[in-house]
């Protein structure tokens, strides 16, 4: 594409506007509060208490994914069975279907007139209004980015060198911890990040789901409701802050990736 | 050392059918076949990583069918090296050692020798990404002989190389194998590394085996046109048998007997026939005058394409003698070669 050319400049011109779009609004939401609100906001503990509820949802989220993701993103990665496309359409569900919606679905297995929900409810877990619902809202909705980071991630390692392994000695066991694991550490962490991310940002479910104990999205929108901008835009800013950490972190760990591979 | 019996593998796409081998203790064993044969499936199915459908396999006596990978002794070095790229040289050659208790106690003196063979010393400490072909090849043939396995597959392990690096991996290679116990077991679709390396050898074509013995007798006897073709003879002509005659379109061969079997087919390697400006009055008895059609650069030779009574032949002549003779296209030139230079099958 040469410079001179009409289309160069409309192509620059489009990715122009495209960043001015997402740029403005962020900046001039952070730039807005004044200083001093924003270190008085971090001292009020109903805030610091929800973005440590975030934080750590969104944490134990990723941890759940990690757990029962890893598995079945190195089955999908490596073996071809019937099916296997009807599985991965599944996996991708939580990230098309409307967030509320996902809280609703959850409360009707949870609710008391689920069976699953009473058996819950003998063992005194209770999904509604609770941490244990946010941490299930949460994985929910962050599962599919986990999953298909770790699958890609595997993909990318050569089966030979399982062969390999194993014609060394290695049972599957050993190859999968002393080969494969080491290998797709940085997917998995690239998987974390991003499952994490995915559940901090989400609210639509929360909302429905547990209202209390509030997690930090819940109380930027009670406080934009009850006071008005200016009162929720300083929980904003330390929440967006939050997450751009964790973007630039995901941003470093994939540059690394395309580095060495 | 290694048998199969009437192996039938199913992969996707890919058919193995009927295949028997039986190669011998310490025996450098050569598969050959062009790529997309399935040598390396049944590479893999030796080493327990593909299910085998019907059969049998016997490493070392054993029955093998059902064993994992891990333990049927069988090492694998492939075309792409496939080095841990997590660990260093060192760590990635005595990754095996934990698992063969037993082997611990000679490991160190193997060690020293396997790099000293394979010249590696220098490179101990550093990661398989930095390195050449050639030096990760080295590596992937020390981490796998370091556990002494009974039998060594090669996956095509000098095709990903430059020329000269194969060279040199080719003489370890050798080495390797006079100096230790394990069969070799190789797959190449380059008829010249089998003729360098291998004591007997098998040509596969398309999912079953068509040929087994010693290379010399697949290189000089082969059995089907395939074979022959695969081992390099270049004229292969349909033959009606008259007599001590043997008719190719307008020719006719001087054949030194009548060949027993139903033979359909003759075959001269292009190395086996003489160009001359004149008639050879010499003890070859077929000769024949025929018109250069073309010439083709091969690096160390020419092979020279010429049409005789409308049956077309591949000779080959050094750069030198393509001089001397004055070939170009469209002259005249009398081919000659020995009837014993013909191959009937």
């Amino acid at each position: 594409m040469k410079a001179k050319e009409p289309f160069f400049w409309v192509s620059i011109s489009c990715g122009l506007i495209i960043m001015i779009f997402i740029l403005l609004p962020l900046v001039e939401m952070l730039t807005a509060p004044s200083l001093s609100m924003i270190t008085q906001t971090i001292q009020d503990k109903e805030v610091v208490r929800s973005i440590w509820l975030s934080i750590y949802t969104a944490g134990l989220a990723a941890l759940f994914a990690f757990i029962f993701g890893t598995p079945l993103a190195y089955i999908l990665a490596r073996t071809s069975f019937p099916g296997k496309r009807l599985v991965e359409s599944i996996i991708d569900l939580p990230i098309v279907i409307p967030h509320p919606v996902v809280g609703i679905a959850i409360l009707s297995v949870a609710g008391k007139n689920h069976w699953i929900g009473q058996l819950f409810s003998e063992f005194g877990i209770r999904i509604m209004g609770s941490v244990t619902g946010i941490v299930t809202v949460l994985t929910f909705v962050g599962l599919p980015f986990y999953v298909n980071a770790v699958k890609n991630g595997f993909e990318n390692i050569s089966p030979r060198l399982e062969n390999v392994s194993r014609s060394l000695g290695a049972s599957m066991v050993a190859t999968f911890f002393r080969i494969t694991f080491p290998l797709a550490r940085r997917s998995m962490l690239i998987g974390i990040i991003m499952c994490s991310a995915r559940a901090i940002s989400e609210f639509g479910a929360v909302v429905v789901v547990a209202y209390h104990p509030m997690i930090a999205p819940v109380l930027i929108y009670e406080r934009f409701e009850g006071y008005g901008l200016r009162y929720s835009q300083p929980v904003a800013v330390w929440l967006v802050t939050i997450c751009l950490v964790l973007f630039l972190m995901l941003r470093i760990l994939t540059l690394k990736t395309g580095k060495t591979s | 050392m290694i048998k199969t019996e009437a192996l039938h593998i199913q992969l996707g796409e890919f058919r193995l059918r009927n295949i028997n081998i039986s190669i011998g203790r310490n025996e450098f064993f050569v598969l050959m076949g062009p790529t997309g044969t399935g040598k390396t499936v049944l590479l893999e199915a030796i080493a327990g990583l593909i299910a085998v459908q019907k059969g049998a396999i016997w490493i070392d006596g054993e029955k093998v069918d059902t064993l994992s990978p891990e333990k049927r002794g069988v090492g694998i070095v492939y075309q792409d090296y496939s080095l841990f790229p997590h660990m260093t040289v060192k760590e990635n050659i005595t990754y095996g050692l934990r698992y063969h208790a037993k082997k611990k106690a000679t490991a160190k003196d193997r060690f020293v020798n396997l790099v000293k063979e394979l010249n590696l010393q220098h490179l101990l400490n550093r990661f398989p990404t930095n390195l050449s072909g050639g030096e990760n090849q080295r590596v992937s043939l020390a981490r796998a002989l370091m556990i002494e396995p009974l039998v060594l597959l090669l996956d095509e392990p000098l095709s990903a190389l430059d020329p000269r690096f194969r060279e040199e991996i080719r003489e370890s290679l050798k080495t390797l194998h006079k100096n230790s116990e394990t069969t070799f077991l190789m797959v190449t679709h380059d008829f010249a590394e089998a003729l360098s390396l291998a004591d007997r050898a098998a040509v596969m074509n398309n999912g079953s085996i068509e040929q087994t013995g010693a290379v010399e007798e697949i290189f000089r006897k082969p059995k089907s046109t395939f074979v022959a073709d695969f081992v390099g003879m270049k004229n292969f002509f349909a033959v009606k048998f008259a007599g001590n005659q043997a008719r190719v379109n307008g020719l006719e061969f001087d054949v030194g007997g009548i060949p027993s079997g139903n033979c359909t087919y003759i075959a001269i390697r292009p190395e086996d026939i003489v160009l001359s400006k004149e008639k050879l009055h010499s003890s070859m008895r077929n000769s024949f005058a025929g018109i250069v059609t073309g010439l083709v650069d091969r690096g160390l030779y020419y092979e020279v394409w010429i049409e005789s009574a409308g049956t077309p032949f591949k000779a080959t002549v050094t750069k030198r003698s393509l001089v001397e003779l004055g070939l170009r296209e469209g002259i005249q030139i009398y081919l000659s070669f020995k009837a014993t230079a013909l191959h009937f099958f």
